[in-house]
């Protein structure tokens, strides 16, 4: 269904008005981030695929348009979102996985969101219709304004549709499980990650090192082969995609640490981490400014994903800051799209 | 010509007096570090796109990056634009100065700071050449993905500019993909540390937006790059074609098998005769068309992947399917591709190189187009395609020397890329829009569309100094090249099938 026409009036209309808008898609990730004061605006009923061809790898569909939906339709033609975005719930959209601009456990090894995204029609803040980038894999043409929308939380723009550069399926998978410490796990799969083989999730649950191999079947016999460990479900992948393993899942806070995925995180961060090393997760309340000093200091930045909502992302650095503030006023001018959800003052 | 800057059309340039910039700039700069002669200026008229030439003002060399803060914030003061230049090895005049600005060389900035081999990355200056990153990390099993085809002379730094592509991007990406942090010094002389060695960064994803901005919102003076390891193994087969669209027909069908090369490369019959002549790459000159096809990963794999591969294009109506029996027959393959620009020169004296890039399925009506277009136009052209991703390069045969022939080759240039917009494509896959492409840009973005392109650059540089007149077009001249071309929305071509 598409519903440009009405949500141009309401970005109009608020446009006109200087009245924020909360915008929402499923709902699914309306934990992650700053709580925004402003009129609900919901996308979920503007949805429906535009145009899929396997053959060009490329799919084009509206915000609304449920995850789980492209998944299943991708899958029926063996293929994939190579960044598997977390779903946190049935009711997941295209538009809010990409605002939110997160990516799931294949990321070091295939790449975030931002990398398959190759175009998005969006509203600007005075409700103006642009489209950046394109369907096509190889296009530089103008700034790279629809990557900009990854991540940005909807404050650039209410993203209406989005196309994804989708992956063929590996031809063969596998997911095993070791016993092996956090640390000594670490360093193994930083050793494993030196030479070409067929990893696709490396996470440690605090007890055991969780590893998930695909590629041809070759190479993912032989990489097991050499791995020993035992099988497990592949759906574990699913649950550290979602938080929901054990060792993410609860209601308290949960701290997400991004540092170099060589670098080595004081013990106090606790034994759990995903990306092969790079994001260290943490479920118990820690004095936020350190916590960002500590970050920093190892490459990286923390969040805190889930939990109070006050400050919820590391502070910027002021020049950094100060072009945040300035390109959200070229692209919404009045301030109207999900002001304060990444940081207070836009 | 596009080669001179035309206030009525691109707007404000600032220049003040020679002895102004040396006064200003000088002092700032080491010794011998600021060129103002015509003898000293004159190997930075141009960049790879060598029909467009112009003075500069001044070049600038600046060795360190105290010093790049500091001219950058002296022109700022001054108003006068700022060309930042790589190796120059650039297609599409992003490089080009114009009279009256300081062209920022970033040639002295050519050293690899840092090569953490567990970490699977380097630190480099952005004068660094490509290849450069690759032979320095060879030895660790690793290798620096993308290879535009100047990778032996462009730099990194050109690179980050444009967003490079190359051959192998298809399965390894583009540089936006094989990046992880930038520093970038702004027009004001501010440092901005954009990405960073963890996988993703709070806020907007600037280093993502720096990637590709042809030199228009900062001066990149670092970067952090991302290595891969080597593949155990990488072969390639050739396979010929006795009909230029079965063979387009074949690309679509390795791509829907799931299949994903590491390179997938076409040439149509005059491209490929003329490699043959120049290389002795051992292609079949009597055929229509070649693929290149190259799988590399664990050595079982490959075997079994070359094998579904040669069956694909067997069953897809090729007419002869080799494959390089050793390493030695593989880089000979590969000769032929890489020198099939050269080989134009057995063609035409002048070949004009075109980057458009379309949906795959739209191939084989848009060669057939291109054939028609040049026919109108009375040029010859030899097709080289990136098939795999759809990325063409027309190569169009023309002779500077006749009166008139350069003007045709422009325009039949412009043609095809309004052909690739039309298609659904885009109007440059990997050279960048630059000061050659800066008119395409008005057919392929709305005016809204280029409004916003000019609003994020102004978030950045309020004043507009940065690299002027290139890659976003002004109002006024969208306004005077729709008067003479058809624009978006009245179409030519009607009887085009659009996708």
């Amino acid at each position: 269904m598409d519903q440009t026409q009405a949500l141009t009036e309401a970005v109009q209309g608020a446009a006109n008005t200087h009245r924020p808008l909360r915008l929402v898609g499923g709902g699914t990730h309306e934990f992650y981030g700053r709580a925004v004061d402003g009129k609900t605006l919901s996308i979920a009923g503007h949805k429906g695929i535009i145009d899929y061809d396997p053959s060009e790898l490329v799919i084009t569909a509206r915000a609304g348009t449920l995850v789980s939906e492209i998944e299943a339709l991708l899958a029926e033609n063996q293929q994939m979102l190579a960044f598997e975005p977390p779903r946190f719930g049935p009711s997941a959209t295209l538009g809010g996985a990409v605002a939110t601009g997160l990516s799931g456990p294949r990321r070091p090894f295939a790449g975030a969101l931002r990398d398959f995204v190759l175009g998005a029609r969006i509203l600007d803040g005075r409700g103006q219709s642009l489209h950046f980038g394109g369907t096509v894999f190889k296009n530089v043409a103008g700034f790279d304004a629809f990557r900009l929308m990854a991540g940005a939380q909807g404050g650039l723009g209410l993203i209406l549709d989005v196309s994804l550069r989708v992956t063929p399926k590996p031809r063969s998978e596998r997911a095993l499980v070791l016993d092996l410490g956090s640390e000594a796990a670490r360093l193994r799969v930083v050793d494993m990650m030196r030479h070409p083989l067929p990893l696709s999730g490396a996470f440690h649950d605090g007890e055991r090192l969780h590893l998930r191999l695909s590629g041809g079947e070759a190479a993912v016999t032989g990489l097991a082969r050499d791995l020993g460990g035992e099988d497990e479900p592949m759906a574990v992948w699913q649950d550290i995609a979602n938080l929901a393993h054990p060792a993410l899942a609860g209601d308290g806070p949960l701290w997400r640490i991004a540092i170099g995925q060589t670098r080595i995180a004081p013990a106090d961060w606790g034994p759990v981490w995903d990306w092969a090393g790079g994001v260290r997760w943490i479920r118990q309340e820690i004095d936020a400014p350190n916590l960002w000093d500590a970050a920093a200091a190892l490459g990286g930045h923390a969040t805190l994903f889930r939990g109070p909502r006050d400050q919820v992302f590391q502070p910027l650095a002021p020049a950094v800051r100060r072009l945040h503030e300035r390109l959200k006023t070229a692209m919404d001018p009045f301030g109207i799209f999900n002001p304060g959800r990444l940081y207070e003052g836009f | 010509m596009l080669d001179t800057f035309d206030d009525q059309v691109d707007g404000p340039f600032g220049q003040v007096g020679t002895g102004i910039l040396r006064r200003r700039l000088e002092p700032l700069l080491p010794p011998g570090g600021l060129l103002t002669t015509i003898e000293g200026m004159t190997p930075y008229e141009t960049d790879g796109l060598a029909a467009y030439r112009s003075l500069p003002g001044a070049v600038a060399l600046p060795e360190t990056v105290p010093q790049v803060q500091a001219v950058l914030k002296a022109c700022s003061d001054l108003g006068v634009p700022v060309v930042a230049r790589g190796a120059g090895t650039g297609l599409s005049g992003g490089a080009l100065p114009f009279p009256g600005c300081v062209l920022l060389s970033l040639s002295k900035f050519n050293k690899i700071l840092e090569i953490d081999p567990q970490a699977r990355t380097a630190r480099v200056q952005p004068g660094v050449r490509n290849l450069a990153i690759s032979e320095a990390v060879a030895h660790l099993g690793l290798f620096y993905a993308p290879d535009p085809s100047s990778q032996l002379a462009c730099s990194i730094g050109g690179n980050v500019a444009e967003n490079a592509g190359g051959v192998h991007c298809l399965k390894y990406g583009l540089t936006v993909h094989n990046i992880l942090s930038l520093e970038v010094v702004t027009i004001d002389g501010d440092i901005l540390h954009l990405g960073s060695e963890a996988l993703d960064t709070p806020g907007y994803d600037l280093m993502a937006l720096m990637t590709g901005s042809e030199g228009l919102l900062g001066v990149v003076t670092e970067v952090l790059v991302k290595l891969t390891p080597l593949p155990e193994v990488a072969r390639v087969i050739l396979a010929s074609f006795d009909d230029v669209e079965v063979a387009a027909g074949a690309v679509a069908k390795i791509m829907a098998a799931g299949i994903v090369p590491a390179g997938l490369e076409m040439m149509d019959g005059p491209a490929l005769r003329a490699a043959e002549d120049f290389a002795q790459a051992g292609y079949p000159k009597s055929a229509a068309a070649i693929l290149l096809c190259e799988l590399d990963g664990e050595a079982a794999d490959v075997t079994e992947e070359i094998a579904r591969v040669s069956n694909l294009l067997t069953e897809a109506g090729a007419v002869e399917v080799r494959v390089a029996k050793d390493e030695a027959e593989r880089k000979k393959f590969w000769a032929g591709r890489k020198g099939a620009f050269p080989a134009m020169g057995r063609l035409a004296p002048d070949y004009y190189c075109i980057d458009g890039t379309i949906p795959r399925r739209a191939l084989p009506k848009v060669l057939t187009e291109i054939g028609r277009l040049a026919d109108a136009h009375g040029l010859g052209v030899a097709n080289v395609f990136h098939a795999g991703d759809g990325n063409l390069h027309p190569l169009i045969l023309y002779n500077s020397e006749l009166e008139g022939d350069s003007e045709r080759a422009e325009a039949l240039g412009g043609a095809i890329l309004e052909l690739c917009v039309e298609v659904g494509g885009t109007i440059t896959g990997e050279h960048g829009v630059g000061r050659e492409k800066i008119n395409q840009m008005c057919v392929q973005f709305t005016q809204g569309e280029n409004d916003a392109f000019h609003a994020l650059k102004a978030a950045f540089d309020p004043k507009g100094l940065l690299n002027p007149g290139k890659t976003i077009p002004t109002l006024a001249r969208c306004a005077e090249y729709g008067a003479l071309h058809v624009h978006k929305g009245v179409l030519p071509h009607p009887h085009l099938e659009r996708f």
